[in-house]
């Protein structure tokens, strides 16, 4: 970062000085253009405009005859302190923020773990095992929505004989169908899905920490342990938090398992609604529900804003205080 | 497709050499051809064999093609091709509001006109019309009846006959629990929906007295936390023992499933559900209406507009679409869609022969009780909260036993409050 930086600003600084003065004006960087533009066209038409769109037509409502009006923050009062708008809202939020917080105490753990056994130099067919732990990921979230209601299904599925044959038979129940653990059951689905995610980043940052720092540390006298704390954990550090922060990211952004196996209703009493399922009510309305374009953009506004907030307190506090050691 | 219409263009050229086709051909091709939106995927087959080729037979000249969408895309899709000007012709359309919403903002034709709208009785035009009943935008297609659908012969082998009150209905489903290891009552709540149509909307028309107490609860004069309602819930908080185990995360396919499999012996039902379990049961199954609490003579049952039909109002061949239209108001669709379709019941006034005798069942309590529409779908679902929404999440806690009867009264009703001037 750092030479780059300053070489710029070099070459800037007499150019600017000497200009007028000597009247050799360097071309138009045409260039740039060229490379950058397509790029640029893209980004801005599929994702910049889209994205400031959104902010505009949620300062908007619109009437029966489909014409919009501009309210300003009209929709954002209503989401947040009209009680039948703000009370599905805060659920929603408190139900991601379970939902991200299970992914962050097991997917990533898992993920590191998995990593961390398939990178051992003893374990036969890891090549097998890092396949089969990463297939679920690349299957359609319908099918792994299809495939675990049948697996947990009271009538068909096969997980009340198998509880039953390891003694745990009384414990079984249909946990997708319960308010108190329908999200949860829902997460480790998620978590099942998407550990191979995590598992692959960490897996390739520990093939890229020299052999020689692991074993200079051994021949000092370190146990495996004191190699993982103090030598490759330090090391995976920058890995695991882009990790969190595209977990956090891809968690608030969440919808399709939900919508999958719940519907868009998310019940049994939303207990499983999630941003993402409250701002497909809103936006595209359900059932009897009228679709609201500027009330969807009004949650999508939030959605967006709750990831920008998240992910300014991670470059502010979490990635400035990452150290980085060059290997 | 282009390259088909141009293949047959071509093969239209060569066998007539007539120079006319170069002009007419195109012409009448782009001026005859209706587009059908519709959400009933499942009846794509009945259109295509059945129905439209009916149609040809008088006028060949009209080409009608059906296009549906999977049912839960539906509206937003229609939405969608509405605003980019690719909808098609005819417009399928859903009752009451979501409809009333298209053509307040312009895109579905007055029906006021249409000839065959004479053919329809003023209550099945009520969901397709505007508030004051001046205007009509779609036309009636048909109805669907709610009631219960059993296995003739488990009650057959338990030597039980069809219940007609509350308590004996109860005693039946005790009965089956007791003495056999069928499912007594086949219904999930997982997909929450079931819950409140074929529950709520199913049983209640008894309690608060079909239509009087719909327009009741639109005028204000009856709130949802009175008793009649708050019985309807109190008669499905008795459901939940015999719902069978996990019924919590059972969903609509697995109750179809569970039924036709024969390992249940009432479902509570729409009558849509004949055509599939004509196809996929193998045992003889019968039908009976909600039962009536005891000692009430009249019964009262939800004979639900369901589906409609309307013109784009930004149809190139609206001539086509309105003798289309005529076409459906007639006996020969009424006749046709019924038996190909039975248990969506036309609404016309032609007198139509039923075949199934299931459907045909469902038909004869029109004479016998009193009928209305489901209450949440004439003008009380418009506002936040939704009141629809809010009955099917009630209604699910109601019979998963998480929520007391009197608390879904008052939390539905708390929510009409919040935006339904009559109720505040």
């Amino acid at each position: 970062m750092k030479p780059t930086a300053s070489d710029t600003m070099s070459q800037i600084q007499p150019q600017a000085d000497n200009g007028p003065l000597t009247k050799v004006s360097k071309p138009f960087p045409w260039h740039i253009v060229f490379f950058l533009g397509p790029a640029l066209l893209i980004y801005v038409a599929i994702s910049v405009y889209p994205l400031l769109d959104t902010l505009r037509l949620g300062l908007f409502s619109e009437d029966e005859t489909g014409a919009k009006f501009f309210v300003g923050l009209q929709n954002y009062s209503n989401l947040l302190l009209n009680e039948f708008w703000s009370e599905p809202f805060w659920n929603a939020l408190k139900n991601n923020l379970i939902f991200f917080a299970i992914h962050m105490a097991l997917q990533n753990p898992i993920g590191l773990l998995l990593a961390m056994l398939l990178s051992s130099p003893k374990l036969r067919l890891s090549g097998t095992y890092r396949t089969l732990i990463f297939m679920p990921t690349m299957l359609s979230v319908v099918i792994i929505g299809f495939v675990w209601q049948l697996l947990l299904s009271p009538l068909w599925g096969i997980s009340e004989d198998f509880m039953y044959n390891i003694g745990l038979g009384n414990y079984f129940d249909a946990w997708l169908g319960k308010e108190s653990t329908a999200l949860i059951t829902l997460s480790l689905i998620s978590v099942w899905q998407f550990v191979g995610i995590p598992m692959m980043l960490i897996y390739a940052a520990l093939l890229n920490i020299p052999e020689d720092l692991t074993d200079a540390a051994v021949v000092d006298g370190a146990k495996s342990r004191h190699v993982f704390w103090h030598i490759k954990l330090p090391l995976l550090l920058p890995t695991i938090s882009m990790v969190s922060i595209l977990t956090f990211v891809a968690n608030f952004n969440a919808f399709e398992l939900i919508y999958a196996v719940k519907g868009a209703l998310a019940g049994p009493n939303f207990s499983t609604d999630i941003m993402g399922t409250l701002f497909y009510r809103t936006f595209f309305g359900f059932q009897l529900q009228q679709g609201s374009p500027t009330m969807g953009a009004a949650v999508a506004t939030l959605m967006f804003l709750i990831i920008l907030i998240g992910v300014m307190v991670y470059l502010f506090f979490v990635q400035r205080r990452i150290q980085r050691f060059q290997l | 497709m282009c390259i088909s219409t141009i293949k047959n263009h071509l093969s239209r050229l060569t066998k007539l050499g007539l120079v006319a086709t170069i002009f007419a051909s195109p012409m009448s091709g782009a001026a005859d051809k209706l587009v059908i939106e519709s959400w009933r995927n499942d009846d794509a087959k009945i259109w295509n064999d059945v129905i439209i080729p009916a149609f040809n037979k008088q006028h060949p000249d009209i080409n009608v093609v059906f296009s549906p969408t999977p049912p839960a895309d539906y509206n937003s899709a229609l939405q969608a091709k509405l605003q980019a000007g690719t909808a098609g012709d005819l417009i399928t359309c859903r009752p009451f509001d979501t409809s009333l919403a298209l053509y307040k903002k312009g895109n579905l034709e007055k029906l006021n006109e249409l000839e065959g709208m004479n053919n329809f009785p003023a209550v099945a035009k009520t969901a397709w019309s505007t508030d004051e009943g001046d205007d009509v935008f779609c036309l009636p297609m048909a109805s669907v009846i709610h009631g219960f659908i059993y296995n003739k012969e488990i009650f057959k082998d338990l030597g039980l006959s069809v219940p007609k009150t509350e308590t004996e209905f109860f005693k039946v489903l005790e009965n089956i629990k007791e003495n056999s290891r069928y499912v007594p009552l086949v219904m999930g709540t997982a997909d929450q929906w079931e819950a409140a149509t074929m529950g709520f909307q199913n049983v209640g028309p008894n309690y608060w007295k079909g239509e009087d107490g719909r327009a009741a609860l639109i005028s204000g004069d009856a709130k949802l936390t009175d008793p009649e309602y708050v019985q309807v819930w109190e008669h499905m908080a008795k459901w939940g023992p015999f719902m069978g185990r996990g019924y919590q995360a059972q969903k609509y396919a697995d109750s179809q499933n569970l039924f036709t499999l024969g390992r249940g012996a009432i479902y509570p039902a729409g009558s849509w559900d004949i055509t599939t379990f004509n196809d996929q049961a193998e045992f003889e199954f019968g039908a009976f209406p909600p039962p009536t609490p005891d000692g009430q003579k009249t019964c009262y049952i939800s004979d639900h507009t369901d589906i409609g039909i309307g013109l784009n109002a930004a149809s190139s061949q609206k001539e086509s679409a309105r003798t289309f239209l005529n076409w459906m108001a007639g006996p020969e669709f009424a006749e046709l869609y019924a038996n190909s379709l039975p248990g969506f019941f036309p609404l016309a006034n032609h007198k139509v022969s039923i075949k199934d005798p299931v459907a045909k069942e469902f038909l004869s309590w029109r004479n016998q009780c009193e009928q209305t529409i489901r209450n949440s779908y004439q003008i009380l679902s418009r506002g936040t909260p939704n009141m629809e929404n809010q009955l099917w999440n009630v209604s699910v806690q109601v019979l998963n036993g998480t929520m007391d009867p009197a608390d879904a009264g008052k939390e539905v009703e708390s929510g009409l409050k919040a935006w339904y001037p009559p109720h505040q």
